[in-house]
Order: C-alpha cells, then structure tokens, then sequence
C-alpha cells in the first residue's frame, strides 16, 4: 500500500519534472529572442529590451505607458499602436478592434503582438510624458451626497504637468471580492501649474470597483498609484468662443481648463452650462460664481433639470440641452467642450450642430 | 484484450460514424466560439488535427510504457492532460519561433485547444478501446479530421444564416445550438454501421 503510494507520487513527480525541466530548456532556447530594439517615432527615443514578450509591457516595463483597460487580454481594444516595421500580419484576436482606415496605417493592438525583432513604432508625443506616480491621499471631502473629491499628492520631487482636461488612471488595489488590481480613468480637475497635486471628483456609481473603493475604503494618508496623464481633451489655442457643456463629475476637466485660463490671463469668451437634477446635486458654486469675477468674460450659467420645492431655485430650468439651445445664439464661430455620459454628449452635439457648430470645433470626453 | 477491430475502419469511423464531436459531443465549446468565420474554422480544425494526431499515439506510449508498468492506470487523466499541455505549448513556442506563416494560421489556435475536451477525450476512448500503437494513431488522425469536417460544415451552416431570417430571440448562441444537435441527429443515422471496439 505504503510502496504503491510513494511510486504513484514518485512516477507523477518523474513526468512533471521532466516536462518543466523541458519548458525551462524550451524558454531558454526556442522562447529566447535575446536583446532587441524597440525605436519609438523615428528614433526619438530607443529600447532596448529583451523579445518574445507583448508589446505592451513591453514597453510598459520601460516606463513608456499606453492607456489600456483590460490589462493586456485584448478584450478592451485601447492599446493601440501604429507600427512602422517589425511584426507580422494581423491576428484574429486583433481584428475585431481594428478598423480598415486603421489597418491601412497598420495599427495594432499592442498588448496581442509579441516584440520578436527589431520593431519601429509611432506613438503620440505626450506618451513619453506618460509616468507611473506615487501619491497620498491628501484630502477627502464630499462636493455632493453622491460625489467626492480626492486630492492626491505626490511623492517628494516629483511633478506631473497635464495640459488642463487630461485624465490620469487610478490604480484600484485589490479588495473584497476584486482579485486583480485594475484601472480607472478619471479627468484631472486640478489647473496644471499645480504640478505636485492633483485633483479627482468621483460620483459613487452603484457597484462600481473603483468608485465603490474611493466611496468607501480610501481614507485621507492612504497611499494610491496613478498614471497619466492622458487624452486629446484639452483646450485648442484659438480665439473662438468657448461653449463648455459638464454636469455631476464631468466638472473637473471644465474646472481644469477655466482655471488654467485665469492664470494665464485669458481674454476668451468662455460660458460654462453646469447641468444638475435638483439642489442637492449642485457643487462648487461659490467657486465658479468666485471665478466669474476673476475671469474675464466668463459666465456660468447652473441650471436645474427637475428643481424641487425647497430648492428655493431662481436660476435657469431645463434640460441642460434646451437651456444651450435658449442663451447661446448662432453657434457658428465657437468651440465647444463637452464632458459627461454618451447620451448627453450626444445630445449636446446635436443641439450645437442645430446652432451651426462645425463639428470638428466640438471636443467631448465621454464616459 | 486488445482490440481486433481493423486500424482502417477505426480511421473511418472517426471521421464519419464515430464522430468524436457530433457523436460524442466533445470539443463543444470552442465548436461554438470559433465558427463564426470560415478561415477560423479551417484554423481551428487543423490545430485540432495536428495534436490529436500527436498527442494520442504520444499518450499511448506513456499509458503502455509508464504507466501499466507501475500499475498506476487510474492516474491516466492527470498524466494524459499533463502530456497535452505540454506539447501544445511546445508545439506553439516553436511555431511562433520558426514559422511565422503557420502560427498566423494555426499557432495562435493552439493554446484554446490546450483544454478542448476531444483532445483528451481521444486519449481516454483509446485505452478504453484497447486500440493498438498503430491504431491509436489512425484514431487521433481520423478524430482530428472529423472534427475538422464538422467545425466547416457549421460553419458554412452560419455563413448562411448571417443573411436568414432568423426569430430575434434565437439569434446567436440559440441557433447555433439548434443546428448542432440537428446535425448530430443527422451523424446519429450512421452510428453501429462500423464497429470501433
């Protein structure tokens, strides 16, 4: 009994044995590529690396960050990189997130394409701004009962120079029942020359991982890992009229950008249609009534969509839509900043086009 | 006892009467999932092909040279998944290393079969069949190309049904399903024609 047991276990243990001693001779051998590089737009900058792994973190582990979602498992489609030379045809697995415009520029999913040679790729610039950054908790406080703002600061020495209405990525640690840590992306509300904090407004949406960890779990001196900062939502240097349409959270990348104006000294013409339900959703409104007087031109226009009783409201009332619609005239010469859900920026699209904006004078970030 | 069963009608009946997925109904799941497109499936059918043609003469070789030896028959599940998963991921580390043609084709379908339950299935039915070396092999072979026969087959099926008119709540997974099991009806018609054990 006791013999045939430890031949069993010993005959098991044989087999496995020789079948990882014949992967680790396999990995060092067939997997090994040996040191390749990696050159990012034309020689800007090179790595060298050592190949067979994913792009990806590939260049994640040099510190190069692309904004992805899924973690590499090419189930979100955001890592997209334009190759020059390198790689091979396009997988199965990437084909679903490409488009044809997209495979003519050979753009691929940089987490499914492995690095097996000497690679060319072309990322945009402020990628190589893109670090990973150690911060503190440095205040909690409640901006509505369902939204926060959390101020981060970071390390000692360290800065972080977004342009106003970027976003960074929020790193949630694993807790309760999440068994992996995973990503978050939320828009920068603090102005960019506050280069050693910045400045989050997260709306506690129901069973949401990471907003249900920010609600409920992070406390003032915690320690929170973001990167960044990301996005083509930022202030295009013109002189038009700028149209900014934000409710709830999508404040903060607004907040950014009009306070980045005031420092500099803006004389644009900037109005400012903050959407809410009732009262109780309202924030920051001595601050931005504040900004109205230290911002030339600027005007903020509150408005309520369903005003309750005790609101007590004297402002404008309405769907955020129709109020844009009501005070904003012919629409042709402005810009318009837009930033909230897909619907309402779907929404506000049309009623801009409706005012005769050119669409490509409109910047949205949805989520 | 072994089997007396001729290593050629085995090979036949693995294609046609004993199919191993629309008779036995192994190998389902990556069935659904990938036949979708037709160049896929030809994908898929081919990996499948390759390593069960590898893997179950390989597994015979263990079973009757490792495992009877030690009387340790009743670890043949654990062994047998074991064995596949490492020549799969062999298999999938030398293509992507020498063959850049065949790993777009067929390398990258290899680790989803690492678990497809024919493949080891197929291991199972040939010591449960007592099938010879000689035979084993015909089997895997056959099996493969039977179940790459039926991955095309419904796959041509759902070409076809992209452009049908098909009842919104069946649509997807639901049909897809429906058709299996009326093929399998159909596979059904052939079974006892060749004995396989």
């Amino acid at each position: 009994m006791i013999v045939s047991l430890v031949i069993s276990v010993a005959v098991i243990s044989l087999i496995s044995v020789f079948l990882a001693l014949l992967m680790v001779v396999a990995d060092a051998t067939i997997g090994n590529y040996g040191i390749v590089k990696v050159d990012i737009n034309d020689g800007t900058r090179e790595l060298e690396v050592k190949g067979g792994m994913p792009l990806l973190s590939t260049l994640t582990s040099q510190g190069v960050f692309i904004p992805s979602a899924c973690g590499g498992r090419g189930s979100c489609g955001l890592c997209k990189v334009q190759v020059l030379s390198g790689v091979g045809d396009y997988l199965p697995t990437e084909l679903p997130f490409i488009s044809k415009e997209e495979q003519a520029q050979n753009i691929r999913l940089s987490c499914q394409i492995k690095v097996k040679q000497n690679i060319a790729i072309k990322i945009p610039e402020e990628l190589f701004n893109v670090r990973q950054y150690k911060t503190t908790v440095e205040r909690i406080r409640d901006l509505t009962h369902d939204i926060k703002e959390v101020t981060l600061r970071l390390a000692p020495g360290e800065t972080i120079t977004p342009k106003a209405g970027q976003y960074i990525q929020f790193v949630v640690p694993e807790y309760g029942d999440l068994d992996e840590s995973v990503y978050r992306a939320y828009s920068v509300a603090s102005p960019p020359d506050d280069s050693t904090r910045v400045e989050l407004e997260i709306r506690l949406v129901p069973k949401g991982i990471a907003t249900t960890y920010v609600h409920t779990i992070l406390k003032e001196g915690d320690e929170v890992t973001i990167n960044g900062p990301y996005g083509d939502f930022y202030v295009r240097d013109t002189d038009r009229p700028m149209i900014c349409i934000a409710g709830g959270s999508g404040m903060a990348p607004i907040k950014s950008i009009l306070l980045d104006l005031k420092n500099k000294g803006s004389k644009r013409k900037v109005t400012y249609f903050f959407g809410a339900r009732s009262r109780r959703d309202l924030f920051l409104l001595d601050e931005m009534f504040a900004l109205e007087k230290e911002l030339e031109n600027f005007t903020f226009v509150p408005a309520l969509s369903e005003p309750k009783e005790e609101d007590k409201w004297e402002g404008e009332v309405g769907l955020i839509t129709d109020v844009v619609r009501r005070l904003s005239g012919d629409a042709a010469n402005s810009e318009a900043y837009l930033c909230g859900s897909p619907g309402m920026i779907d929404a506000c699209i049309a009623v801009l086009t409706e005012l005769h904006m050119p669409e490509e004078h409109i910047y949205y970030d949805k989520f | 006892m072994p089997s007396h069963v001729s290593a050629f009608a085995v090979f036949f009946a693995s294609i046609f009467t004993s199919n191993i997925l629309l008779t036995n109904y192994l190998g389902m799941c990556s069935f659904l999932a990938v036949s979708k497109e037709m160049k896929t499936s030809v994908g898929l059918g081919a990996a499948v092909t390759f390593v069960l043609a590898v893997t179950t003469p390989l597994n015979w070789l263990v079973y009757h040279y490792l495992l009877i030896p030690f009387n340790l028959e009743y670890l043949r599940f654990i062994v047998f998944i074991i064995v596949i998963a490492a020549f799969v991921q062999l298999t999938e580390m030398t293509l992507e290393r020498y063959s850049e043609p065949l790993y777009q084709s067929l390398g990258i379908f290899l680790p989803l079969i690492t678990v497809n339950c024919a493949i080891l299935g197929a291991s199972l039915f040939m010591v449960i069949r007592e099938y010879t070396f000689v035979t084993s092999l015909l089997f895997g072979i056959g099996s493969g190309i039977g179940w790459l026969l039926a991955i095309v087959a419904m796959s041509g099926i759902r070409t076809k049904l992209r452009t049908a008119n098909i009842p919104p709540a069946l649509e997807g997974p639901g049909i897809s399903l429906i058709i299996a099991g009326f093929m399998a009806m159909a596979f059904m018609g052939f079974s006892g024609m060749i004995a396989v054990s």
